[in-house]
């Protein structure tokens, strides 16, 4: 990765935050409130899909079961607000806490394999993490709970206003999306890209490439949990259906989608497949079958997801 | 207890033959094609479709079943040859991705075809009633003729990989496809029979469960999970493995779902037990899982990790 490819990720991710921020004033504009509604909802599948980026972009792993962590920060919220603890500070806590305890053991375990058993073993602990929350039937089992209120901040609850929701989601995202992009450019991040790129050479220079990779794993998780906790809060609602398999194959595809090992691509992605889906909800029910065409289409024809067609206009162009 | 333990027992049976005609075709796509096919489990949900719309048109489970086989085979075919023929060099994740959307392609398909209500399969008269086995415990015959016939397609493959020219080219393939194709042998042609013969075994399962399950849209989502356990556990690219593998895996899933709760009734209170058993009965499979892959990362059976 050389330095001119890390300053146009920075530009594109400044792009798409200013973007973000104008968005509120469009919805003004339009009358229409709802965006917002949506905004809020992209932003922290972004935030899931830039912690998967972190992963599978830069180390080569590719978690089929992150939408694990999504749950544990959807649970946060509503199992602490269940017992009075409303904080959005606390909720976070939590959700990290545990996230990476989960990512520590099952990060452990997954990392022993590789390639397609990574791939299944992380799905299969996905799935288990699926049924526990099924399993809750204090939290409404399959079908899940409402939540009674968002979390609150600092005592307040203004997050009770879709606006002010927004933009703290927006802060969360833009925090996160710097965290990420240290990481990436750390001694660490470096040693990360060197793993995916050849192990073994990384290992005869002398680092212990599994202690790297599960390092990355527990922090994706976390950032993941924290997204989960945003989008417990965007719906006020939570059930297992954050779990389910397919919402990982979504964050897969957000990832992709955007071009893997990008970080503002992942953002991108985000925008992109939830803008899709809304959009095609629109003409049909039947979006998914749509959906399933573009993906299989996409990674046919286009693999490298939307910045692989950037790149290759760019490249026409000049 | 013993009645309710050999019942179980039979369930998991059945349940394993079951998996192990899906985990048959995963496992040897995997091994020898290396795609990673989550499209798998529709292939199952398409079996119950084909057979309960073949059946309802000719009347007779026993022509819906065989109607729905040369189908199968045509299904397996076209989808090689338009999608998985493309992904053979590609990396996992791509594989993954488009064969995800494959699975959105098939489950919306089957919704517009057949709606989203649940289709019934009439039970074939011929194996229609129960049959005492000990006691006054009694047993569908339908369900025995499931495993009967389970294990039969078992011992057809095993006959097949073991003492055939086309399963002397699956073994080669599995452990040195390069080298097979380095020797002349029409690798293409062999990939296209491995994956017809996958979709129609996944299909046959679907076929033939369907009079007891009846056939809705989220049954090929529910065993896809427990297909791909099996095929870890049993190791990538070995029927022997997905075997032993479809037989634990379903065993553990039917006996430990029943017997976990009571044994837990024994050490916590009635209530406590309760919870605890349905938070854990579920999670069994995947815990058995990952205890042996810590063990053996590539599996019981499985020879390349």
């Amino acid at each position: 990765m050389t330095a001119p490819r890390i300053h146009g990720r920075v530009v594109a991710a400044l792009m798409l935050f200013a973007g973000f921020a104008l968005l509120p004033l469009v919805a003004w504009l339009a009358d229409d409130p709802f965006l917002v509604v949506i905004g809020a909802r992209i932003l922290a599948y972004g935030i899931a899909a830039l912690a998967l980026d972190l992963i599978l972009g830069f180390g080569a792993m590719v978690s089929f079961g992150h939408a694990a962590y999504l749950g544990f920060g959807a649970y946060a919220v509503a199992i602490l607000s269940r017992f009075g603890i409303t904080d959005l500070g606390l909720h976070m806590a939590a959700a990290v806490v545990v996230s990476a305890g989960f990512a520590l053991i099952t990060g452990a375990i997954s990392l022993r394999t590789r390639g397609v058993y990574f791939i299944m073993i992380t799905l299969a602990f996905g799935q288990m993490v699926y049924f526990f929350f099924t399993s809750l039937s204090a939290f409404g089992g399959d079908d899940g709970t409402g939540l009674r209120q968002r979390s609150t901040l600092l005592g307040s609850s203004v997050l009770e206003h879709d606006l002010v929701f927004f933009y703290v989601t927006l802060a969360v995202l833009m925090a996160l999306f710097w965290l990420a992009h240290r990481i990436v450019g750390s001694r660490f991040g470096r040693v990360l890209t060197g793993i995916r790129e050849n192990p073994t050479r990384i290992e005869a220079i002398g680092f212990a490439p599994r202690r790297y990779q599960l390092t990355a794993f527990v922090i994706s998780g976390c950032m993941t949990a924290i997204a989960g906790v945003l989008l417990a809060n965007q719906a006020e609602f939570v059930s297992p259906a954050f779990i389910s398999w397919h919402r990982s194959g979504e964050l897969i595809f957000m990832v992709v989608l955007g071009g893997a090992g990008t970080l503002s691509g992942a953002i991108a992605g985000a925008v992109t497949m939830i803008v899709l889906e809304e959009w095609l909800e629109v003409f049909t029910e039947h979006w998914k079958l749509v959906f399933g065409i573009i993906l299989v289409l996409m990674v046919l024809y286009s693999p490298r997801g939307i910045t692989g067609i950037i790149e290759r206009l760019m490249r026409g162009r000049s | 207890m013993t009645n309710l333990l050999v019942l179980q027992l039979l369930n998991g049976l059945q349940l394993g033959v079951l998996l192990f005609l899906i985990a048959a075709g995963l496992t040897l796509v995997f091994g020898i094609m290396d795609v990673v096919n989550l499209a798998h489990g529709v292939l199952y949900m398409v079996g119950g479709y084909l057979t309960a719309s073949f059946a309802a048109l000719t009347g007779s489970f026993w022509l819906g079943l065989g109607l729905m086989i040369p189908a199968a085979a045509l299904i397996g075919l076209v989808l090689e040859y338009v999608v998985i023929r493309r992904l053979y060099e590609r990396s996992h994740l791509d594989q993954v991705l488009a064969t995800f959307g494959l699975v959105m392609i098939a489950n919306e398909t089957v919704k517009i075809i057949w709606g989203t209500a649940p289709i019934g399969v009439p039970m074939p008269e011929l194996l229609d009633g129960s049959i005492p086995l000990m006691g006054p415990l009694k047993y569908p015959v339908y369900r025995l003729a499931i495993i009967a016939a389970g294990l039969a397609v078992a011992v057809g493959l095993y006959v097949m990989v073991n003492h055939t020219r086309l399963g002397m080219l699956l073994r080669a393939g599995a452990t040195h496809r390069n080298i097979v194709a380095a020797l002349g042998v029409p690798i293409g042609r062999l990939f296209a029979i491995v994956f017809m013969l996958g979709t129609v075994m996944a299909c046959f399962a679907g076929g033939i469960v369907a009079p007891i399950l009846s056939v809705d849209t989220g049954m090929g989502e529910s065993v896809l999970i427990l297909t791909f356990v099996v095929v870890v556990i049993g190791g990538i690219g070995s029927v022997k493995g997905a075997f032993f593998g479809a037989i634990l895996v379903a065993l553990v899933d039917t006996v430990g779902g029943v017997f976990g709760p009571i044994a837990m009734r024994a050490v916590l209170d009635p209530a406590a037990a309760g919870q605890a058993g349905r938070t854990l009965a579920p999670m069994l499979v995947y815990i058995l899982m990952a205890a042996i892959l810590f063990a053996r990362p590539q599996g019981l059976f499985g020879a390349r990790s």
